[in-house]
């Protein structure tokens, strides 16, 4: 990651095209406004987020349990069931299916699991390559670009740029912009790789441990062509997908497409359980450090996270940085508080990407306190020693000036003198604030100056 | 009723006239107040960077200087909501708990606890309100806009006891201006940008002046103002309940 922006320096390239943030912000607001009025629709609401978090954090305490109790009902039902540590493992169990079964045509629906574990590119060095079939992750896949939101990839760019990309790619009129037009040739590009497939790739919404079946929720339906065309499926997942009663998806499934994206339901939300004749289905159920995560007791109820985004489209900041920004796989103030978890000093930036206004805590259908754990994740970033320098020198000395009453009066008293006698000192390139912000007019006495002459006695 | 008048650092030095405003407000509405000479700061602008751990010695003055009042008010949503969560003092464990529970923004002191429903004061002028996050997320000074509970506002009821004001609401009622700390600096184009947007909205509804509850983002926000040249002009929220019959 050394040679990777961090968030501040790609939010700010980002911002430099303004009429574009706006464009972007307007977007995903657009997104978060369709979400309230779903929400305010239901007067059960604030009840349902309740009782989602309460299924979570008990599935959480009881992770082994159920994920034990799923394996036994999945195998039952005919399904192969792989466990994977890591990323590495769960390309590597992904790649054995594949050779084994000497398959070479492949698609795929979204899985953020399989961005998160890097399976494209892996399998790519093998000669091997996969198809993304979700209309946003396949303009994303032709471009060479990770997804930029987790469930609307490809938001970051407009008609002219997916026009463009399919002109390339596709060979569509060039400068044709027209929705239709272009969403069509990508259907009509995708069913021919449908047909083909022998094997298709899925993710996992929900895992349901009394019953080994699991639930993948799109819109496009692309799981499905894939899954019920092709002779293989295998479906991955990250462990924390368990959910224990198939009951509980009354409640999940309400609340997903409502926090996404404002639909009471997604169009599809299919429910996968034996294979059928002659069908292979595996599940490749990962750790990845999710299991580190839940020993952390500041940062367990992460793991809450079903993956609807509604974080990312309230966030004051990813709409005005762009999902690039985050340098990594899940964005968004969800990413901020996951991604320091599977590495530290690689995204050390995310939980300060943040001005911990709290709407993603409010917006969560699972009530993942998020900008208390962006809180918290700071402090440990610090004590672990992963801040600047600069920084740490800084706020040490603000700390020592705030415990010492008469030289914090002395300082803010020299300070406001300095800034009316020398306003170049601090009206210059090399404070942040004064860039595109005038500094406060500095007054000749203090609250504190004031009070001693007019009120005390 | 005896109240420590908690006046924030930068509120002391940079915004005296809120200070003064606060206090007097306070007085007129028959409260018995002192400002402790020794206070410094909340200790939020550590804590928010990761630097919690060296905040003590200013909790420990912020305890030394509160201890022993009824309530402590403090003219910022913000710091004290960091009082709130965060202040702790090992040597003096229950005061410190008292302070935490007793410790009030300004607006909620005046609907929660001195009941205020009539005051005598008017600013004939189209007023902006804007609701910042720590007072309204964590302090719940009003309803937010995320949550689908009833609506009510704090600030608001007292804004509607004005004479003459005329209260527009920004077309996003609840949106971060930005500030957020040393986010302001380390985050400097996003920063911006927010604020940016903020104003934007309340430039088009007309308004004369925006207020609030946290002078930090009001000071972010004037920064703005004053470098684009806006005849718009920010106040906080104390100094229009304090002003004139």
């Amino acid at each position: 990651m050394s040679n990777t922006l961090n968030h501040a320096q790609a939010a700010a390239n980002f911002i430099a095209d303004e009429p574009r943030t706006n464009w972007h912000n307007e977007t995903l607001w657009f997104v978060r406004q369709k979400r309230d009025k779903a929400a305010h629709g239901l007067p059960e609401w604030e009840k349902l987020r309740e009782w989602a978090s309460q299924i979570k954090n008990h599935t959480l305490s009881h992770l082994d349990e159920y994920l034990i109790e799923f394996e036994k009902n999945a195998k039952a039902n005919g399904v192969q069931v792989h466990w994977a540590a890591n990323g590495d493992e769960h390309n590597r169990i992904v790649y054995n299916i594949i050779q084994q079964n000497n398959v070479t045509k492949i698609v795929k629906s979204k899985s953020m699991l399989t961005e998160e574990c890097g399976m494209n590119e892996f399998l790519h060095e093998k000669g091997i390559d996969i198809v993304d079939t979700d209309l946003g992750e396949r303009i994303v896949q032709f471009r060479k670009e990770p997804p930029s939101h987790i469930v609307l990839p490809a938001i970051h760019l407009k008609k002219k740029d997916v026009s463009d990309t399919f002109h390339e790619h596709l060979h569509t009129e060039k400068d044709n912009h027209d929705p239709q037009y272009l969403t069509e040739a990508a259907r009509q590009h995708l069913r021919e790789k449908f047909i083909e497939a022998e094997l298709a790739m899925t993710g996992v919404n929900f895992a349901v441990a009394e019953t080994g079946a699991f639930v993948v929720c799109t819109n496009e339906g692309n799981a499905d062509m894939g899954a019920h065309a092709a002779p293989i499926h295998i479906a991955c997942m990250g462990f924390e997908k368990i959910i224990p009663k198939a009951e509980h998806l009354s409640v999940f499934l309400r609340l997903l497409a409502r926090s996404a994206t404002g639909q009471p339901i997604t169009t599809y939300s299919s429910h996968f359980m034996k294979p059928r004749p002659g069908q292979q289905v595996h599940i490749v159920i990962v750790d990845n450090e999710r299991s580190k995560q839940l020993g952390r007791t500041d940062f367990k109820n992460s793991l809450k996270c079903i993956r609807c985004a509604a974080c990312f489209n309230t966030c004051p900041v990813y709409r005005r940085s762009g999902g690039h920004s985050y340098h990594t796989a899940v964005a968004g103030p969800i990413g901020s508080i996951l991604n320091p978890n599977i590495d530290m000093r690689a995204n050390a930036d995310l939980p300060f990407a943040s001005t911990l206004c709290g709407s993603c805590s409010n917006v969560c259908p699972v009530k993942i306190d998020i900008h208390d754990q962006l809180w918290k994740w700071r402090q440990v970033l610090v004590a672990e020693g992963y801040v600047d320098t600069t920084k740490k020198i800084g706020l040490k000395g603000m700390a020592y000036l705030f415990a010492k009453p008469g030289l914090y009066r002395f300082a803010g008293k020299a300070g406001r003198a300095v800034m009316r006698i020398f306003p170049f000192l601090v009206n210059n390139k090399l404070n942040a604030w004064y860039k595109q912000r005038e500094m406060p007019a500095p007054p000749k006495q203090s609250f504190r100056d004031w009070y001693i002459k007019n009120k005390k006695s | 009723m005896r109240v420590g008048l908690f006046i924030p650092c930068y509120i002391d030095q940079f915004y005296p006239q809120i200070g003064i405003a606060t206090l007097e407000l306070l007085e007129k509405l028959g409260c018995d107040v002192s400002f402790p000479l020794n206070q410094t700061c909340c200790g939020q602008p550590m804590a928010n960077s990761g630097f919690a751990a060296l905040s003590k010695g200013c909790d420990k003055n912020f305890v030394a200087n509160f201890r022993g009042f009824d309530y402590i008010v403090g003219p910022s949503g913000s710091c004290v909501l960091h009082l709130k969560e965060h202040l702790h003092d090992d040597q003096f464990p229950g005061e410190a708990e008292h302070i935490r529970k007793h410790v009030y923004e300004l607006t909620e002191f005046l609907v929660d606890i001195l009941k205020v429903e009539k005051l005598d004061v008017s600013f004939p002028h189209k007023v902006g309100l804007h609701n910042s996050c720590h007072g309204q997320r964590g302090l719940h000074l009003s309803s937010m806009s995320e949550q689908m509970l009833p609506a009510f506002s704090k600030p608001e009821k007292l804004l509607g006891m004005v004479n003459g004001l005329q209260l527009s609401m920004p077309a996003r009622p609840d949106e971060c201006c930005g500030f957020g700390g040393t986010f302001c600096v380390f985050e400097e184009a996003v920063s911006v940008k927010m604020g940016k947007d903020r104003i934007e909205e309340h430039e088009a509804n007309g308004v004369e002046y925006i207020t609030g509850y946290d002078e930090s983002c009001l000071m972010h926000l004037e920064g703005i103002l004053k470098r684009k040249g806006s005849p718009i002009k920010t106040i906080h929220i104390a100094e229009i309940l304090n002003g004139k019959a």
